[in-house]
């Protein structure tokens, strides 16, 4: 049981100091979760605590592969109200 | 590695400088009201005063990578070198590498008086890295003043340990006082270790940007609000934001446009939200200027910018140069003590000669009929003067002449935020881009033009003039504009030329 950071991690440091089991390393090209120490924040915190942070969508995910932050979560839109929440914004 | 020697660059030249209006905050220092105790701790302060930013220059060090809320406005991907704007850094810093940087542009640039710490990310998110570079500096270089932009959320926490240190400003970004509006702007707050979406978050922020505002008052230290201006979110709003601001005791209030394009990848730039036009900008900065202290001089830095506002010598700084340095910091206090003393006395006999001799248009006999006002740009790389071309210049000066008197109201940049390649940018013409950055204004001044613009200018109505070179820009805007008086150009509305179609 141990989240992952994947590819559209913008290195921001955001998640680091946060986590409770202090899994979470800088590495190279992205940081990085290591998958012995990472407990899920069960135990800890309610919310896993890198996912309750991260800044960009779909970047942490869990052991199945599914993104904690699922595409439109982060902006509040999701995406099928995408063009019509653009249009919106056109016309200010 | 080549940083310039002590002495023989014009970066000790006091009056050197990015903006070099002499005529910022001529119409009367802003600062002037204020009480004595406040001018004494923002005369040096490039973002406070207006006066102070021809003289003296500031630095930011990208030590807070960390954020705790979205803006619409914000992409965290934040390492494009060619972009100019809050949020961006090149290179972010440890907190003892950017101790060294900031030692080592203080020996450099004795006029840099400020250090600031704005992001990339929230400093107060950050709070050890903030801090530890904080106390570095109190320690190390006592003659230079620490700065800190925040968004207020961690404020309420964190300000007793804040104060501990050599501050004496804290900027703060309040976009709202509404939570409906700050729910069009921020997504989502880290809050409790919890992530809060929407009007809940945004609640939350604006509570605890009142409650900082108020414990920084309380505590003597200057605020300066910023406010990023959104046109259909925000804008009727902003107003509002700058009466309740002030109310708590904020001291100036900066009203920023918004910055969004699609290839920034922030929300609004990729949903094209667009930013105000320039005469909305100005209109609602008249409107609040009613109600407090309103800031023109604003260059909206980077993160890790370097050097004069409207100026970034960062790449002078870059860590892999800084490190080879040794700085003799004792060496370098005194020679700053010197500059900074000649900076002074330049000052003081500046203000003693604007005492003497207050020059109004009024006593240029004007025509005392309603004149209206008229809007110039101004090419100058420094020095209160007319002495740039016109294809050099980076950005130019807006000045407004009325019937009473010649004001600075904003700076324009031609390059707007990106000096990328073609590709950063919709393959717009750079002269198109100039002009219409100049939209509104009807005269431009510089010390010389080439003859395409001259063509291109006219046609969209802007009055290229090259008469006026090396001669002080309010006596030239002055000049011109009784010119215009005589051929009785003042009378009736601008000539609304159609725009070319080019």
């Amino acid at each position: 049981m141990a989240l992952q950071i994947v590819d559209g991690c913008v290195n921001c440091w955001a998640c680091e100091p946060l986590c409770p089991s202090k899994a979470i390393y800088a590495a190279i090209p992205h940081f990085l979760i290591d998958a012995k120490k990472c407990t899920e924040c069960d135990g800890d915190y309610a919310d896993k605590q890198c996912a309750s942070i991260c800044p960009v969508e779909q970047v942490i995910v869990d052991s199945q592969g599914e993104a904690l932050n699922p595409p439109g979560s982060l902006t509040g839109i999701p995406p099928e109200r995408w063009e019509q929440v653009r249009a919106e914004i056109q016309a200010r | 590695m080549e940083l310039t020697v002590l002495g023989q660059s014009q970066t000790t030249a006091p009056a050197a400088g990015g903006c070099a209006s002499s005529g910022c905050g001529s119409n009367d220092d802003q600062l002037n009201h204020l009480p004595e105790h406040i001018r004494a701790k923002v005369h040096n302060h490039p973002c406070y005063s207006e006066e102070a930013h021809h003289h003296y220059a500031r630095m930011h060090v990208a030590v807070a990578p960390a954020c705790n809320i979205q803006c619409h406005y914000c992409n965290r991907k934040y390492d494009c070198s060619n972009e100019s704007r809050p949020g961006v850094v090149s290179e972010l810093l440890t907190p003892d590498q950017a101790v060294k940087k900031v030692m080592t542009v203080a020996a450099n640039i004795p006029q840099m008086t400020v250090l600031g710490i704005a992001g990339p990310g929230d400093p107060l998110a950050n709070p050890e890295r903030t801090f530890d570079t904080f106390r570095q500096l109190t320690e190390k270089a006592p003659d230079i003043k620490l700065c800190v932009s925040t968004n207020g959320l961690a404020l309420p926490e964190l300000v007793d340990e804040l104060c501990k240190h050599n501050i004496d400003h804290v900027t703060m970004t309040i976009n709202c006082v509404d939570p409906d509006i700050g729910a069009q702007i921020y997504p989502w707050i880290f809050w409790k270790n919890r992530r809060v979406y929407g009007r809940k978050g945004a609640e939350i922020l604006i509570k605890q940007q009142q409650k900082g505002l108020q414990m920084l008052v309380d505590r003597g230290i200057l605020v300066k609000v910023n406010s990023v201006m959104i046109p259909g979110v925000n804008d009727k709003h902003l107003e509002e934001v700058s009466k309740a601001v002030k109310a708590k005791g904020a001291f100036l209030h900066n009203v920023m446009p918004l910055i969004a394009e699609a290839e920034h990848g922030t929300f609004y730039g990729v949903m094209g939200q667009r930013g105000p036009t320039h005469d909305e900008l100005q209109e609602l900065q008249d409107a609040c200027s009613g109600d407090m202290n309103m800031m023109r001089h604003c260059r909206q830095c980077r993160a890790d910018a370097v050097g004069m506002l409207g100026e970034d010598r960062g790449d002078e700084f870059t860590m892999d140069k800084i490190e080879a340095v040794d700085v003799d910091y004792a060496a370098a206090m005194v020679k700053r003590a010197e500059v900074h003393a000649a900076i002074e006395a330049t000052l003081a006999a500046k203000q003693q000669k604007k005492n003497e001799t207050f020059i109004s248009l009024s006593s240029l006999s004007i025509p005392k009929k309603e004149s209206r006002p008229v809007l110039m740009a101004i090419a100058t790389s420094g020095g209160g003067i007319i002495n740039q071309h016109f294809g050099h210049a980076r950005e130019f000066l807006i000045y407004e002449a009325n019937a009473h008197d010649v004001r600075f109201i904003s700076h324009r940049k031609t390059d707007l935020y990106c000096s990328g390649d073609d590709t950063c940018g919709d393959g717009e013409s750079v002269l198109q881009k100039t002009i219409n950055a100049l939209k509104g204004c009807e005269v431009v001044l510089c010390s010389k033009i080439g003859y395409e613009p001259w063509g291109m200018l006219e046609e969209a109505g802007i009055m290229p003039n090259g008469e006026h070179a090396m001669e002080a820009i309010e006596d030239a805007v002055a000049a011109v504009y009784k010119e215009m008086g005589e051929k009785g150009l003042l009378d009736k509305k601008p000539e609304t030329k159609q725009r070319a179609t080019a």
